[in-house]
């Protein structure tokens, strides 16, 4: 089958999807978009984390057929531009990583930045403040990582809230 | 010798390579765009012991798509079977030396009977599903418990390198004269090392070259290997790895899939990619193997341990005497006359064990640190005293002197900064409503690797006339932070700003160093990187103060080069920095483009008259649930004595990391062996339990300063794996003083405490 959906903005095609092929199948082989990364292949590791409409899921457990006319945003969508040739400038999320310390062998990283970046717009960015830490750790809980102890990718989170927060309060009247 | 005043080394820097991870555009090795790339997929054997009996290719076949199916009947056979050696000594190294796939014969579950390959990664998995297998199914081992009365006593363990048997002083007559004993005995599950990226191979053949694409710690390894195995020069067969999604061990040796993967691209005569299942990774890398340990402590009434026996029982494949080599650090860890150590082994059907983080150290460090805890009650001595009573001030094992050790300051600073005077000695002496609170601490301990017969380390060093600089060794970067420590090296070593240096690695063609192994990769590749960039920076300086070299305009004609000193790209006097010129300048000034020098090192040996270890302590708060004995790690320090820290930034992350594979070493983490099926019982990340963010204590880490001057130039003795050693063993000691109710098994579980509620 054929299915057509929105990827970080983009209108993109795939043809002659089984309909049993994943949404993180179709992404890694078939658009070129492998920043999504397969590690478990069953939801239990966060590694495929994408946005569908607007709501994180496993890719690894959506199948391509359902994503048919709706928006998909994956970790290589989050900086702010991702047009071929402009410098690209990071989200506050990517930086907070970069920075902190968060960030080691780099496979969990996409899926962990997905679901950081919901974290922080559904709190920091919708005027609700830093989350607290423990809600950031149940926020993360399902994105596995083995390198880092998680210490890090709190305090990430907790900077990266930060800054969107004084953003957003900045920009209110 | 020309100083260098610009210091990068020892700051904080961030990574060079997070921006690309932050932004997925790092190219993982089953991510690398090849046109015309075909995918394999693996069939294992569904039984642990016996022969294939008949294998069913043709409907796989028939699929649309599949371009091979290849089994015993017709997979070209391997040239030659590599020794199992560790990869560290730079030679092949495969991690176990049965090759699958020669002939019928099964010896463990998961061993690949069958490849397919196909257009696609969906259709190679369908018809991978179509391959019909029949087996005879000979009786198997795959527990301890099943083969204890078959144990054995191998001669050496640890490819040859270590002996089966070690013995010091009078280990009887200490026991006997002692008189307090402490006489237990430890079993550890199996853990399997889970990086988060499966293990990957893409391999690519232009006439008899091959390039291969493989998530491995060592490039070289991997070249050597798959080179012997398939009969090809090493010259033809170029790895690249520029990311690794971590490692662990998984990735230390070289395994049989990615041969396997360089095969089937010469078979279909296309760029082949396989990855492996997750569940695949639990029989396809090796393992930390089931094992127990048996120890006995002899002390006197004051303190004084006189007497260790550790011996050890575990479970290895049917072709390899692999042990992780438990006893070594456990053996220098406190100032014993008397010591015995033995490694015994029962041949099981799973595939050789391997080294898994802490390999060795982490569970015999829980053994010896469990049985001071309990000594340490018994004599009604605080733990941190009791060890303080037993420091060793020399390495047992030798008499030689440490070249650094820092441990009494590691248990200070650590005590401090965790709050352990302020704890009730007594077991069961604290509550926090229904959670019974306890903490522990135990002693950290890792070897530096020094070793007779490492391979010299090298590195290219080479400084454009533009002023821009690049530094190249053939290491891997698979989450340690080498290539953002190694460009700070660079950058002091030639004495350039560090935004005019790039390091390039993950290329065999590049110069040589070592895998990334036992904590090694840092000590090892900066000695290479330091050695190239001080020697071209030398070489430049000498040009520049040349006498007989027609180049007087030089502003440093005929300077003594001891005199000039080198910082931000510019060589210049000491006493007199307005004299001198930029590296930039001089090269412009004689019309040459750029400038190249070689750096080796020759790795330590163990001839130095030092005992090489790293030192820390480890100290941990638990809380366990009266009613349901479930136990919440709180809070975890640790000070630990690297000695030169290249970046505290990197490398803290490295130990808090390795902390937490102790708190999950401690409890989460298992794997089961199903011993009627013969199989692993729980090959997911659904069944095979790690510490999600929701787990994670506070984890705080001190660096303590030694100077260390033997173990390679910088002084750098690792972070890889000291983290990870005793961790386990607090946490236990915690969960004791919590409850009263003392664990001698890994993982804790519930029910182990269940009863102390």
């Amino acid at each position: 089958m054929r299915v057509t959906f929105t990827v970080n903005g983009e209108r993109m095609t795939a043809d002659d999807v089984w309909p049993g092929e994943s949404l993180l199948y179709v992404l890694r082989e078939r658009l070129g978009l492998p920043g999504s990364k397969n590690a478990c292949e069953q939801g239990e590791c966060g590694s495929c984390t994408v946005y569908l409409d607007g709501v994180t899921v496993c890719s690894c457990m959506v199948a391509a057929g359902q994503c048919e006319g709706r928006e998909v945003g994956t970790v290589e969508g989050l900086a702010d531009d991702h047009s071929e040739g402009s410098e690209r400038r990071l989200c506050a999320v990517q930086e907070a990583f970069a920075e902190a310390g968060a960030v080691q062998c780099g496979f969990c990283t996409p899926g962990l930045l997905v679901q950081a970046d919901d974290l922080i717009s559904r709190t920091a960015g919708a005027g609700r403040g830093v989350p607290e830490d423990p809600e950031i750790r149940e926020a993360l809980a399902g994105n596995l990582c083995r390198c880092t102890g998680y210490e890090k990718i709190i305090d990430a989170v907790r900077t990266a809230a930060r800054r969107e927060h004084e953003q957003v309060g900045q920009e209110a009247p | 010798m020309t100083a260098v005043t610009n210091q990068t080394i020892s700051q904080p820097l961030d990574r060079v390579d997070g921006p690309a991870k932050v932004t997925g555009r790092a190219r993982y090795s089953a991510e690398i765009p090849l046109p015309g790339t075909v995918h394999a997929v693996l069939v294992g054997a569904v039984v642990p012991s016996g022969r294939t009996n008949t294998i069913q290719t043709g409907e796989a076949e028939q699929v649309p798509g599949v371009l091979a199916v290849l089994t015993h009947a017709n997979l070209p056979k391997i040239a030659a079977q590599p020794r199992l050696f560790p990869s560290l000594f730079g030679h092949a190294a495969v991690g176990e030396t049965f090759f699958p796939m020669q002939d019928d014969v099964v010896h463990y579950a998961g061993q690949p009977v069958a490849m397919v390959v196909a257009d696609t990664l969906e259709r190679a998995q369908h018809a991978a599903g179509l391959v019909h297998v029949s087996y005879h199914t000979a009786p198997s081992t795959t527990t301890l418990e099943q083969g204890r009365d078959r144990a054995y006593e191998p001669g050496r363990i640890f490819g040859g390198l270590l002996p089966g048997r070690m013995e010091r002083g009078d280990p009887d007559s200490g026991l006997a004269k002692a008189p307090v004993h402490i006489d237990r005995t430890y079993r550890f599950a199996a853990n399997h090392h889970n990086p988060i990226e499966p293990s990957s191979t893409t391999a690519v053949w232009e006439d008899d070259r091959l390039t291969l694409y493989d998530s491995t710690q060592g490039i070289t390894a991997t070249r050597l290997t798959v080179a012997e195995l398939m009969g090809l020069p090493s010259s033809n067969v170029r790895v690249l790895t520029h990311y690794v999604g971590g490692g662990f061990g998984a990735k230390a040796m070289i395994w049989p899939h990615v041969a396997l993967t360089a095969i089937a691209a010469r078979y279909v005569g296309r760029p082949v990619k396989l990855a492996l299942t997750r569940e695949q990774m639990f029989s396809s890398c090796g393992h930390r193997e089931e094992q127990e340990q048996h120890a006995v402590l002899g002390a006197g009434n004051e303190g004084r341990v006189t007497t260790l026996r550790h011996h050890k029982l575990s479970a290895t494949s049917p072709f390899d005497d692999w042990a992780e080599p438990s006893l070594n650090v456990a053996a220098q860890a406190y100032s014993y006359p008397n010591y015995q150590g033995s490694y015994r082994l029962v041949r099981t059907n799973t595939m050789t064990p391997t080294f898994t983080r802490g390999p060795g150290e982490a569970s015999g460090m829980f053994a010896l640190e469990s049985a001071m805890d309990e000594l340490a009650y018994e004599l009604g001595l605080d733990p941190i005293e009791l060890r303080l009573r037993n420091h060793a001030d020399a390495d047992p094992l030798t008499g030689n002197p440490w070249s650094s050790k820092g441990l009494r300051e590691c248990y200070q600073r650590g005590a401090e900064r965790f709050g352990w005077r302020e704890r009730n000695p007594a077991a069961r002496s604290q509550r926090d409503g229904h959670w019974l609170i306890g903490s522990g601490t135990a002693t950290a301990g890792y070897p530096v690797p020094a070793f007779p017969g490492l391979q010299p380390q090298r590195a290219r060093a080479r400084l454009y006339a533009d002023g821009s600089a690049v530094l190249q060794a053939g290491t891997q970067e698979f989450g340690t932070g080498v290539a953002t420590a190694m460009t700070q090296v660079a950058a002091d070593g030639l004495g350039v700003p560090l935004d005019r240096v790039r390091f390039d690695y993950g290329d065999t063609e590049l110069p040589n160093t070592a895998p990334a192994v036992g904590s090694a990769g840092s000590g090892m590749v900066s000695s290479a990187v330091h050695s190239a960039a001080t020697s071209l920076r030398d070489q430049l300086v000498a040009q520049a103060v040349a006498q007989a070299v027609a180049d007087s305009e030089s502003p440093l004609h005929a300077a003594d080069p001891s005199t000039v000193v080198v910082g931000d790209g510019r060589m210049m006097l000491r006493d007199r920095p307005e004299t001198g010129e930029t590296y930039s300048e001089l090269l412009q000034r004689n019309g040459v483009e750029d400038a190249e020098a070689l750096g080796s090192w020759q790795p330590t040996g163990m001839d130095t008259g030092y005992a090489l270890t790293t030192f820390g302590a480890q100290f941990a708060e638990v809380a366990v649930d009266s009613d349901l004995g479930l136990v919440r790690v709180r809070r975890m320090v640790g000070a630990f004595a690297p000695g030169r820290v290249l970046n505290p930034k990197t490398a803290r992350s490295q130990l808090m990391g390795g902390m937490l594979w102790g708190m999950s070493q401690a409890l989460p983490e298992g794997t089961q062996m199903d011993s009627r099926m013969g199989r692993w019982a729980n090959a997911s990340l659904g069944e095979y339990l790690v510490p999600v963010n929701a787990d994670a204590p506070e984890v705080d880490v001190e660096f303590v300063e030694v100077r260390e001057d033997v173990a390679n130039p910088l002084g750098v003795k690792g972070v890889g794996e000291i983290g990870q050693i005793g961790a386990a063993a607090a946490i236990a000691n915690a969960v004791f003083h919590a409850t009263g109710h003392r664990v001698r098994e890994l993982p804790i579980r519930i029910e182990h405490l269940l009863r102390s509620a």
